[in-house]
Order: structure tokens, then C-alpha cells, then sequence
């Protein structure tokens, strides 16, 4: 009877948390949408003068004004926006070089070159931080550790535009290792380069990661008491410490993945590849708001939508945090 | 050379090279061999001895450049953290010890800025302001760097308003704001020492993504677009590119290897790079 009881109070306790969690995500989403709403009318100056010219005539202008919905009150702007938003096309582009086609369609051709640049680079970065992070871990204070360390502050300080164009001039157009980028050959041998840039940062810091990670797990007495029973090492180490110390691992990863969108814009830009980025760079460029709107908020949207996924699976993995006893993540 | 002692040269490298990179900028017009408008040497010039880095495409001296372009470097980098600390530090003061209305309310729209991950929105900003200037870039990078601050300080406050010290001065009679300003926040002194360090080197690299995206300040040459001209024309002329990246990751470096050791020397595990994760505080 007792235990049942339990029960229902603790699912009661991580259906009431899961709610809440909802309910603020929808708020942070209603956040972004608000805030790039106002972010993009506090563009000085007539977006329509800034698109058609100062020239323009002024029926044109008002015209424009009209397709854009410009002419409405600002309330009303929101609610066409955010049923734009709803209804799932973002607004059409202002800018006249794609006629007939909606802001969705562009953000949905340039989605997946971006996701499989952000996904290329996580798999790149925990490839390499997984076995150095060990390593560091098992060889605690020795050089071997001292030097990696020394290389992740390296890995993090060293600028994703200066490293690309380094590494294009040097692999691609001096060894012809990897399809040049102005050659515009798409392909796994291109993926390569970019994700490595993109994910080295991300490498160094979950190299430091993984290492302390490893190190908390290594003091817990059930690491002890398995050695104690004697189990092998390397099963200790995979069995009982890689297992736990992957866990936070692998939170970090969620989210990191969702962060490397934003970093890549720029690894976009350094290896014209087509994506978010770029097309957020290009909608700057003609100064089409809906472009710039649409890719910001798809961005921050997915950035939401990853931590949401990564907090459900943080309370299912872990009950302690179901029943309210730890805030985790400040 | 042991561990400890590589590790306490590099630190002092580190303080030597951001000290002298403040020199330079402090002293950019009596150390430039040539003036900022100087356009008249050979174009695209390898480094010699008129031109210790070489030229640009424009006949400019690519040393003078650099040494102009720290002072955005600098200017941004600094002054990006300093607003960020004046807007965040009292924001997670207030938030971490009175709670309730104020604190959802300030973590609630820091969560909404945390949404934007990276440079997006300083991205976002930058563009709203048609010409970015360097006053711009820090307005933007603000804009978005206080919440990290706030939710550091936050954080610590919410562990020390329960000490002793802190119930003592309240018995006493101390105010709200005497707490916050005189016992809690010195007692604060070294973790905003250690994530000032990131927070400068992290806004410096965040202007030179800006100023390469051709989103940075336009009134001086700075790091990142001198980047970006370099790596279009890095077959013909590879200086530009390789010496003005040098200085940017040089610098960068710099400023997290002194924050890395601050933190080791103060025990803050918590504490992370804000580079690190592009940019996020202490969460």
C-alpha cells in the first residue's frame, strides 16, 4: 500500500514538473518570438524606401507597404506575424529574388545543409574528446594530461575564419586533399574540413569535460568496491566509470548541438557552403527583414526545442530531479 | 620543465602579451611606422624591411593596421564586459536575493536572450543599427552578454546570502542594499575576476566573428576584416590573413590562459569559458 502511494506521489511530482517545464517553454518561445518581432521593426528608416529605393514612386512604395502589411497597427502586425508563424510559412521574402516562394521553403532547402554540418562536427568533436578526456582522466597530473589541457585552451582560443582559410590554402588548393570550396563540389569529402573547424572548439571543451567527468566518477565508492570485488580494470573503466561519466557527457552534447548553429554562420561563410547561416547572411545583404526574421527564429526555436528534449530525457534518466530536490542547471 | 612551472611561464606569457597588447593600443600613432590613411606602398607586398608584415591590396602596412585594429580589439573587448558586469551584476544582486517576482522576471527574459545562441543576436542587432560602429558592436554584445552575468552572480548569491555574515549584518540593522553592495559583493571578487578574463576574450573574438561577417565596426580597421579581405586573397598573398588571425588568436588565448589559471588558483570548477561554449556563463 505504502509504496504505491510513493508511486503516485512521485509520478504526480514529474507530471507536475514536466508541465511546468512546458509551460515555461512556451514562454521563452513566445519570448523570441516577440523579441525578433520588435528587434526587426526597430530597423530605422521605411524598410520599403530602404528595398525599393529613395527613388521609388510613392504609389509603389505603398504598395509595398500594403504587401508587407507595414500600413497596419503594430498589434495588429503581430498577430499576422505570429499566424505566420503559426500556420507555418514565416511571411514570403521581401526582396524580389524569390518570387512565389515563402520564407518556410527557403529555411527548409537550407536546413538540412546545416544540420548535417552541426551533426558532422558533434560526431568530429566527441571522436576526439572522447579518448583524449579518458586519457587526461586516467593520467590525472602526469604531462600527457598537462599537454592536453594545454591543447584545449589552444582548440578553444583558435578562431574558426583564421583556422578554415588556413586549412583550405593547405589541404585544398596547395595537397589537393579535399575538394576546394570555390569549386562548389558538394559531398562527404566536403563536409570534412568544415565540420572540423566548427566542432574543434566544441572538442576542447568537452575534452575537459569528459576529464572531469571521469575524475568525479573515479572517487565513488562503488568504483572502489568494484575493483575491491576484482574486476578487471578495463571492464571498471568501461563498465562502471565510462558509463556514468558519459551521462552529463552527453547533456552537454545536446545542447552544444543546438549552439553550433549559430557557429555555423560563420564556418558557412569561410567555406561558402549553402545553410541558415548563409541565408541569414544573404537576407542582411538585401536587407529583407522576412529572411532575416524567419532564420532567427528558426534557429532560436530549435536551440529551445533541443534543450526541452535534452531536459525531458535529464528527468527520465535521473528520478532525483522528478521529485524537486535539485534545481540542476542554474 | 615540470607541469606547474610550464604552466605558471605560460600564465606570466599571457599577462605579458595582454599587457603589452594595452601598450600598443595606448601607443598606436607613435608606434605605427605609418600613419592609419597611409596608402602608398607596393600592393600586396611580402614582409621586408619597409614593411615589416607586408602590404594589403590597398598599399596599406599590414603592421599599422594590426596595431589600429587592437584598439577595436581592445575597446570592444572591454568595453563589451565592462557594460555587460554594470547591467548583470546588479541584475543577478537583486534576482539572487529578493526572489520571487523580480528573479522569475529577470531569469525569465535571460532565458529568452539564452535562446539566441552564439552571436545571433548581437548578429541581429548589429543589423538593426544600419551602420555598425564600434559603439554599436558593444551595445550589441551587451545587449546580450549581461545575462550570463546576471545568472553567475545569481547563482552565488543565492549560496551566500545563507552565511552567517550575511544574517549577522542584517541583524545588525544593514539594509538591502549595504548587504548586497558591501558584504556580499567583495565576497564575489574572485569569480568576476575569472569570468572578467573569459568574458574579454570571448568579446574580443566575438567582435572579430562580427567585423569577419562584415557585421564589425566600419570607422577603423580591425582584426576580423582584415581576416576576411585576407582569406579572399590568401593564394596571392597569404601575410594578411596568417598575422591578422595570429593576433586574434594570440589575444584570445592570452585572456583565457589567464582565466584558466585564476580559476585553478581560486578552486572554481564551475566557472567555464565563455569561448567555450560561445557564450553562456557559469551555468
Amino acid at each position: 500500500m505504502i509504496p504505491k502511494a510513493n508511486d503516485r506521489r512521485r509520478l504526480l511530482a514529474l507530471g507536475l514538473r514536466v508541465g511546468m517545464r512546458l509551460v515555461r517553454t512556451l514562454l521563452v518561445l513566445l519570448g523570441i518570438l516577440l523579441l525578433v518581432f520588435l528587434v526587426v521593426r526597430a530597423v530605422p528608416g521605411d524598410p520599403a524606401v530602404s528595398i525599393l529605393g529613395e527613388q521609388a514612386p510613392q504609389e509603389e512604395l505603398a504598395l509595398l507597404r500594403h504587401d508587407m502589411g507595414l500600413d497596419l497597427p503594430v498589434f495588429e502586425q503581430f498577430g499576422a506575424y505570429a499566424a505566420q508563424v503559426v500556420d507555418g510559412t514565416l511571411g514570403r521574402p521581401w526582396s524580389r529574388r524569390h518570387p512565389g516562394v515563402t520564407v518556410a521553403d527557403l529555411v527548409l532547402d537550407a536546413l538540412p545543409f546545416t544540420f548535417e554540418l552541426a551533426l558532422a562536427a558533434v560526431l568530429i568533436a566527441a571522436m576526439l574528446a572522447l579518448p583524449l578526456g579518458m586519457l587526461c582522466a586516467l593520467r590525472r597530473n602526469r604531462p600527457v594530461d598537462h599537454a592536453a589541457l594545454a591543447v584545449t585552451l589552444v582548440g578553444v582560443a583558435i578562431p574558426g575564419f583564421w583556422l578554415g582559410p588556413l586549412l583550405i590554402h593547405a589541404l585544398c588548393v596547395r595537397l589537393h586533399l579535399f575538394p576546394d570550396p570555390a569549386s562548389g563540389v558538394q559531398g562527404l569529402e566536403s563536409l570534412v574540413l568544415p565540420a572540423f573547424v566548427l566542432g574543434l572548439a566544441l572538442s576542447a571543451k568537452l575534452t575537459r569535460m569528459v576529464r572531469t567527468s571521469v575524475l568525479d566518477v573515479l572517487d565513488q565508492p562503488y568504483v572502489l568496491a568494484a575493483r575491491a570485488r576484482g574486476i578487471p580494470e578495463q571492464r571498471v573503466i568501461v563498465r562502471h566509470v565510462l558509463r556514468n561519466a558519459l551521462i552529463p557527457v552527453v547533456t552537454v552534447l545536446g545542447l552544444q548541438f543546438a549552439a553550433l548553429l549559430s557557429g555555423a554562420i560563420v564556418t558557412e561563410k569561410v567555406f561558402a557552403r549553402p545553410g541558415l547561416g548563409t541565408l541569414l547572411l544573404e537576407g542582411i545583404a538585401v536587407r529583407d527583414y522576412a529572411i532575416v526574421q524567419g532564420t532567427t527564429l528558426v534557429i532560436g526555436f530549435v536551440y529551445v526545442a533541443v534543450n526541452l528534449v535534452v531536459d525531458l530525457l535529464y528527468l527520465a534518466i535521473d528520478p532525483r530531479l522528478a521529485q524537486g530536490r535539485s534545481q540542476g542547471r542554474a | 620543465m615540470s607541469g606547474r612551472t610550464a604552466g605558471r611561464t605560460v600564465f606570466l606569457l599571457s599577462l605579458g602579451a595582454v599587457g603589452l597588447l594595452v601598450l600598443l593600443a595606448l601607443l598606436a600613432p607613435w608606434v605605427a611606422p605609418y600613419g592609419p590613411e597611409f596608402r602608398g606602398a607596393a600592393l600586396l607586398a611580402e614582409p621586408g624591411a619597409a614593411h615589416l608584415l607586408g602590404t594589403d591590396q590597398q598599399g596599406r602596412d599590414i603592421l599599422t593596421l594590426l596595431l589600429y585594429g587592437s584598439r577595436v580589439a581592445l575597446l570592444v573587448g572591454f568595453g563589451a564586459t565592462l557594460v555587460s558586469m554594470m547591467l548583470g551584476i546588479p541584475l543577478g544582486l537583486i534576482s539572487g536575493y529578493k526572489g520571487g517576482l523580480v528573479d522569475s522576471l529577470v531569469m525569465g527574459v535571460s532565458e529568452v536572450v539564452f535562446s539566441f545562441p552564439g552571436i545571433l543576436l548581437a548578429i541581429l542587432l548589429v543589423f538593426i543599427t544600419q551602420r555598425p560602429s564600434v559603439l554599436n558592436v558593444v551595445v550589441a554584445l551587451s545587449a546580450t552578454g549581461w545575462a550570463g552575468w546576471a545568472r553567475l552572480v545569481r547563482g552565488q548569491v543565492l549560496q551566500e546570502r545563507q552565511r552567517d555574515y550575511v544574517l549577522l549584518a542584517r541583524t545588525a540593522g544593514a539594509g538591502t542594499v549595504r548587504i548586497l553592495a558591501h558584504h556580499i559583493l567583495p565576497n564575489l571578487a574572485s569569480v568576476l575576476l575569472v569570468q572578467f578574463s573569459f568574458a574579454v576574450g570571448s568579446a574580443l573574438l566575438a567582435e572579430s566573428s562580427l567585423s569577419f561577417l562584415g557585421l564589425g565596426p566600419q570607422e577603423m580597421p580591425s582584426w576580423g576584416s582584415l581576416l576576411s579581405e585576407g582569406a579572399a586573397l590568401f593564394v596571392c598573398s597569404p601575410w594578411m590573413a596568417t598575422f591578422s588571425g595570429l593576433a586574434i588568436f594570440v589575444s584570445v588565448l592570452s585572456f583565457n590562459v589567464i582565466g584558466d589559471r585564476l580559476r585553478d588558483r581560486f578552486a572554481q570548477p564551475d566557472l567555464v569559458s565563455t569561448t567555450e561554449g560561445g557564450r553562456g556563463t557559469g551555468a
